[in-house]
């Protein structure tokens, strides 16, 4: 690739300087060629403009990330202010989305609720994809122990997902949270737990490409001259399987996001003092009859993260594989 | 096809002793002791014989192993005894459960219909729905069809179950009331009026659990579909003056549905997963409902056993998708 730049760009210049200006200082061709020499990611963002609906996605999950993150910034109603005068109130100036049964401001809870959901889904994320590239790269590279780690990956592939999160997170809940506090100790507890069932697609993408990548010229090339394996992997392999990890990471969010809402769900994710999006919901059902907004507003929010983050991962694989490239 | 077909079905022998004692672990891993709830003044011998009797006396590998042993040996024996009428397990120690101390399989039989028939008829109403989306959305790629296709089935993956089933019941039976919101177990099926009394009370959850399904299944054959209409046998069979039908669903259809045969036995499994949230939701009183209420009441035997079946389930699937995906496509050869 970078040969055929190299090749390319000179002659571009010169037929340029012709065309141009014959006679001005050859260093002027400097500034013609710096237009053109563009970062590859530049292609790849072109490309993913060019996809609709993954631009759309990744307005609305920005706007979701920055509403929660810098949204109790600006509305500094208290999410725990408990008000027995406006109960379960409609949407008002004073509390747009309404109240909850307490009287508590539902726009407050949603942001520090989605601020516990989002970072669940980031946190798992990336546990699960350093899991994920870890065992797919050390199973693609190494042939002594790619069939083990194949084996473990499809065991892990065999476990019942959802009942062993809840039998986990119920156990050792109260254990966790005893150590290190109930927020952090839930967090942390949830967070592995996702992140420690779901690496085993990422393991499977990585295996495949860096057993593809392993094969071609610039690696043996390196490994002829003596480079140690580890300096290889991070070198040339690990930035040649970059997109499908950016790929299955972006949807692993997603993913993530459902299962902890799911946990919540049935009662076995956050304490009802840490609202997370999930929790929000499952508390709410009790009064959806008479007052549907405490349900319609987080399952809303948790439908919109996960749609806007899957076209998000569908624009980026659009993007990143320079066979579709337009 | 044999020889892979047995070597195939050897691994599922250590992949299941594996998945127990991951799922026995985790359960004896966990702190909290079934008897601290008890009453400090009981005598420490009464205590041991309680210990005996829960079955929780012992070194953890002989636990373990009788585990197996009531599992995989006294149980189907048992079921055996109930279908002829022998007695070969009369006087062994069946898995009982701790909150009923019945017999949990018999706690598991009683459970088993309701969701089977709920999972089920919603496997098989989301599979005739995606079959359509899935030709349709393949033969006019890009067509309003394809286009809105794509849309909702990104939207029934997005929507998850426990968020679409409550707004389910908002619209269908508090707005409209239309339906009823609770799934009444207890309604038995005698004349016209209460078939169509269950029929009014298994549309939601079907519904809720078949689009995800149709989603999932209608995406990947399109995919199949778009893959096998390009082909030369496809165009040598339009050179050939067949009708515009027969090629499509005789020759691409049969031939796209290779694919998507595995994927739809490889899914069943993960819908089981998806009914714990549905039951919950609809108080439908199957065995998600069973294993919620057996976490919550730390019953271990119980959510130890129900654990275990999910992951028979999947590890029975993924073998029937393998050995399904070898027989329908001869090209495929393992060995």
């Amino acid at each position: 690739m970078t040969d055929l730049l190299s090749h390319n760009e000179p002659k571009e210049v010169a037929e340029a300087l012709v065309s141009q200006a014959p006679t001005s200082n050859p260093l002027a061709g400097v500034d013609v060629l710096e237009p053109s020499s563009r970062n590859q990611w530049w292609d790849v963002w072109d490309q993913f403009k060019a996809h609709k609906g993954a631009l759309a996605g990744a307005a609305v999950f920005f706007l979701i990330l920055g509403g929660v993150a810098l949204g109790p910034f600006v509305w500094h109603v208290s999410p725990t202010y408990i008000d027995f005068m406006t109960m379960k109130a409609g949407p008002s100036w004073a509390h747009p989305l309404g109240t909850d049964q307490l009287g508590r401001d539902l726009l407050a809870r949603m942001m520090t609720g989605g601020r516990i959901s989002i970072a669940v889904g980031l946190t798992a994320m990336i546990i699960s994809m350093f899991i994920g590239t870890l065992i797919g790269v050390l199973a693609g590279y190494f042939k002594s122990v790619d069939g083990s780690l194949m084996r473990l990956t499809d065991l892990f592939l065999s476990l019942p997902v959802l009942p062993l999160l809840l039998v986990g997170t119920m156990l050792f809940r109260e254990v966790v949270a005893k150590i290190l506090g109930p927020e952090i100790g839930n967090f942390i507890l949830i967070v592995s737990a996702v992140g420690l069932t779901s690496w085993m697609n990422t393991a499977r993408i990585v295996r495949g490409e860096v057993l593809a990548i392993k094969q071609r010229e610039f690696v043996m090339a390196s490994r002829s001259i003596g480079t140690p394996a580890r300096r290889i992997i991070l070198r040339h392999v690990l930035p040649n399987v970059m997109s499908p990890i950016t790929v299955s990471a972006t949807l692993q969010i997603a993913t993530a996001v459902i299962s902890e809402s799911v946990l919540s769900f049935l009662g076995f994710g956050f304490p009802p003092d840490f609202p997370t999006w999930g929790r929000l919901l499952y508390d709410g059902i009790e009064y959806m009859q008479d007052y549907p907004q405490l349900v319609l507003w987080p399952g809303i929010a948790i439908s919109l993260t996960v749609l806007s983050v899957t076209y998000i991962g569908d624009g980026l694989r659009d993007a990143l594989d320079p066979r579709l490239r337009r | 096809m044999l020889n892979y077909a047995i070597r195939r079905l050897l691994i599922v022998v250590p992949t299941l002793l594996l998945i127990s004692l991951v799922i026995f672990s985790l359960l004896k891993l966990a702190p909290g002791d079934p008897l601290s709830q008890l009453p400090p003044a009981i005598p420490p011998e009464v205590r041991a014989k309680m210990r005996a009797a829960l079955g929780i006396d012992g070194p953890v590998i002989v636990q373990y192993l009788l585990w197996l042993k009531q599992f995989f040996v006294i149980e189907p024996l048992h079921g055996f005894d109930v279908l002829f009428g022998t007695h070969f397990s009369d006087g062994m120690q069946r898995i009982v459960s701790w909150q009923s101390r019945g017999p949990v399989f018999s706690v598991i039989a009683e459970r088993l219909p309701q969701t089977l028939l709920v999972v089920g008829l919603a496997y098989i109403v989301g599979v005739l729905i995606a079959l359509p989306i899935g030709v349709v959305s393949a033969y006019k790629q890009y067509s309003m069809v394809d286009q809105i296709g794509t849309f909702l089935s990104m939207l029934g993956l997005a929507v998850p179950s426990f968020f679409s089933g409550v707004l389910a019941i908002l619209i269908f039976a508090v707005y409209l009331d239309w339906l009823p919101t609770i799934y009444n177990t207890n309604l038995v099926v005698n004349n016209w009026s209460s078939f169509l009394e269950q029929l009014r009370q298994m549309i939601m959850p079907v519904m809720v659990l078949a689009v995800q399904t149709t989603a999932y299944i209608s995406r990947y054959l399109r995919s199949s579909m778009l893959d096998n209409l390009g082909q030369d046998y496809v165009r040598t069979a339009r050179a050939k003056g067949m009708d515009e039908h027969v090629v499509v669903f005789i020759h691409v259809l049969r031939n796209s549905m290779i694919p998507v045969v595995t994927v739809i036995a490889l899914g069943l499994p993960s819908i089981f997963g998806g009914a714990i949230v549905t039951e919950q939701i609809f108080k439908v009183n199957g065995i998600g409902a069973l294993l919620i209420t057996a976490i919550h009441v730390n019953d271990v035997p119980m959510v130890q056993t129900l654990t275990f079946i999910f992951a028979v389930l999947i590890v029975v699937f993924n073998l029937v998708a393998d050995l399904l995906y070898g027989i329908l496509d001869p090209r495929i050869r393992y060995d």
